[in-house]
């Protein structure tokens, strides 16, 4: 067998455990709290969006569901997301539901973990909940062309006026 | 050795080529700060940046890189093996390749044909001569990989049972490693982006695209950092005045850094649809465990510079450091490039957690944690290493010794000043790849002190990158003849007789790894073939 000197086989054990913890907590938070990245596999044709129900221009936008949960679709396409202006309850489950009609972009609120690549062929959906109200930029995070910095939105979280 | 059985040409001229683009790059990278800082007005040009942000990711990631790993490798493979290059002319003509491959690509990138990041994403396309460009330079490097492997095999023929040395055992994990990384790209390219780009199709299965080139995009930082740590291992004890705390472990880092650096890529893809959550915790599974070479490399790194210390007279738990030859460019460098990859792997930590990447992915703090660890640890141990063979390719000394230590030292402090900024604005919500700062929200305002930091970080950056590449230059020009110093390798501490199979060579390895790659990637890739899923809209981009 090989040599391994004394000391460096503790620092092995050690590195060992230091996974061990680090991906116990990540498949605590994963399974006990689920907590994943988008990941739904939805597909949608990107050359047809305005011919679907979904994602058709007079459908998008904010809906509340009935049990007081927001849904919001919207369509990416250069350089903009549309629509460009949403309002969304703050401590509320929302569902994002986005579709891209041209290239690849990149959706994130900062301070937020509501983030996802848009990606054409595929519909993306992320679920969460912002718990502090105020003016949020929305933006591409993804390079979509010359343009690319110009595309972003406004997100105003309004305070939550059914638990107060 | 004989001199003239060294590949010095093969060596020098690749190596040239790596740095003078490596300044060209480097320049364009100062360029972009400035230009995004938007402390000029008459520099805001949206169509210049990116064309720039292209170009330069292209010529650090893939141009300097693959040219000095390249050369590096031919020179390794003949000091360490003491043996001539297996068929020089095979090299040549990789060499030739690789150039007429990137002359292509360069005609697309600076005539605006190819502002396609150097993630080149579709359905966005480039002109035809930049896919054709990028696959040239992979098969001119395949040349390489057939060399190292053959001498590797020879060697191994002509001294049974005996242990491969480490340089020649870290080059081939590489080039085996290389090998695995470039068939994701390499097919993504031929099948996909090549026709698209002449025409012969309309578009492209995006989601397929995306996830060949996340085969690619990760073990491609392991195929960089190799070079570096084989520098740590084999030139750094030995730079310091001792010995390699241990060989053995030195290739279990290796070949643990090939196994789990290729089947780990869906970490690029934790954001995207299009890949069930499953198979990306798989990927992240993986991920976490190729931080265990690199706890291992920084410990028996770190161990054999406290013993070179004691050797020279260091007492004290931490006492040693100061018996450290601080003015020996390699050691210096070492220290550096483990301080910054400890703060690198930490950022990496993060962007690897599963759930917690959606904070930081796609924000400056991206740039900024690969800026750390590649620009740092990884650069400047090529510096380290050119100071050091620079003497033994050319014969000559190095032109100074004072300036390549104050050029490694601007570097480091460069580093610094240019991504921890960069990482606060990712935390802050900046978006990467952005030419400016267009968007009118309060968030945004506190940015600007943070741009200002990396403007300063990109001046000490820019004044170290012209150091060293002058320094090299006035050596092979100037220097005084000296002789071609022989290149010294670390002996271990307990030197290395015999070793079981698996540590000695890749059969077994490779067997794993390509059911390991089946795994994580056979369904991910076919399920495009099964589901029906829509190209995106062929509307030309």
């Amino acid at each position: 067998m090989i040599h391994i000197d004394p000391w460096e086989k503790t620092w092995v054990y050690i590195v060992g455990l230091l996974i061990v913890v680090m991906l116990g907590s990540i498949l605590y938070t994963a399974f006990a709290n689920s907590i994943h990245p988008p990941s739904n596999v939805e597909t949608i044709d990107s050359a047809s969006l305005h011919l679907s129900k979904e994602f058709a221009e007079d459908n998008l936008g904010v809906k509340t569901r009935a049990d007081g949960s927001v849904t919001v679709t919207m369509v990416a396409a250069r350089y903009g997301f549309y629509p460009q202006r949403i309002e969304v309850p703050a401590n509320t489950p929302i569902r994002f539901r986005i579709a891209s009609l041209d290239v690849v972009h990149g959706l994130h609120i900062p301070e937020t973990n509501l983030a996802t690549m848009v990606i054409p062929g595929f519909v993306s959906e992320v679920n969460t909940t912002i718990p502090k109200p105020g003016e949020y930029p929305l933006f591409c995070n993804e390079y979509c062309g010359l343009g690319h910095h110009y595309m972003w939105s406004r997100v105003t979280v309004t305070p939550d006026t059914t638990t107060n | 050795m004989n001199n003239n059985a060294k590949p010095v040409g093969l060596a020098l001229t690749h190596m040239w080529v790596a740095f003078a683009v490596f300044l060209l790059a480097a320049v364009l990278g100062f360029y972009q700060v400035l230009e995004r800082a938007e402390l000029i007005p008459a520099l805001t040009w949206d169509e210049g940046y990116y064309l720039s942000v292209t170009a330069h990711g292209v010529i650090m990631a893939f141009v300097f890189t693959t040219f000095f790993i390249v050369g590096f490798g031919y020179y390794t493979a003949a000091t360490s093996l003491e043996r001539s290059l297996w068929n020089p002319p095979l090299a040549w003509a990789g060499f030739w390749t690789m150039m007429l491959g990137v002359l292509l690509a360069v005609y697309a990138l600076f005539t605006g044909q190819a502002t396609v990041l150097y993630t080149f994403y579709p359905p966005m396309t480039a002109h035809w001569t930049f896919y054709v460009g990028a696959a040239l330079l992979v098969v001119g490097s395949i040349a390489w990989i057939v060399i190292m492997i053959v001498m590797t095999w020879q060697w191994k023929k002509d001294n049974p049972g005996q242990p491969v040395p480490l340089p020649m055992f870290g080059t081939t994990t590489n080039a085996i490693l290389w090998l695995w990384t470039l068939i994701g790209v390499a097919v993504e390219v031929v099948f996909q982006l090549i026709p698209l780009s002449l025409g012969w199709v309309d578009t492209v299965d995006v989601g397929l695209a995306r996830t060949l080139f996340a085969w690619t995009l990760h073990p491609i930082v392991y195929f960089w950092l190799i070079p570096a740590y084989l520098a740590l291992y084999m030139f750094v004890p030995k730079a310091a005045g001792g010995r390699l705390f241990s060989d053995e472990m030195a290739r279990v880092a290796f070949i643990m850094l090939l196994i789990f650096g290729l089947p780990i890529g869906f970490h690029h893809l934790y954001m995207d649809p299009f890949q069930a959550a499953g198979w990306k915790l798989l990927h992240g599974f993986g991920t976490f465990m190729v931080a265990i070479p690199t706890l291992i490399t920084g410990f028996t790194v770190i161990a054999s510079l406290e013993l070179a210390a004691r050797l020279r007279g260091g007492k004290g738990l931490f006492g040693w450091l100061k018996a450290l030859p601080w003015n020996n460019s390699m050691v210096l460098a070492a220290v550096l490039a483990l301080l910054l990859l400890t703060a690198g792997g930490f950022g990496g930590m993060i962007n690897a957690s599963y759930a917690m990447n959606a904070m930081v992915h796609n924000t400056a703090w991206v740039p900024g944690h690969f800026h750390l660890i590649f620009g740092g640890t990884t650069v400047i141990m090529y510096f380290a290493i050119a100071y050091y063979l620079w003497p033994s390719l050319t014969g000559k000394t190095l032109y100074s010794e004072r300036m390549a230590r104050t050029q490694l030292w601007l570097w480091f402090i460069g580093i610094l000043v240019l991504t921890l900024p960069w990482h606060a604005l990712g935390l802050m919500g900046q978006p990467r790849r952005i030419a400016s700062i267009p968007y009118d929200t309060p968030l945004v305002q506190a940015w600007d002190p943070y741009e200002y930091g990396m403007v300063l970080g990109g001046v000490i950056m820019t004044i170290a990158a012209a150091l060293f590449v002058w320094n090299l230059f006035m050596t092979h020009r100037r220097g005084a003849a000296a002789g071609h110093r022989e290149v010294e390798y670390a002996q271990p501490v307990h030197p290395v007789l015999k070793l079981p199979g698996p540590l000695n060579g890749f059969a077994l390895w490779n067997w794993i790894l390509a059911v390991y790659m089946i795994v994580d990637f056979g369904a991910p890739l076919l399920q495009f073939f099964f589901i029906e899923t829509f190209d995106a809209t062929s509307w030309g981009w």
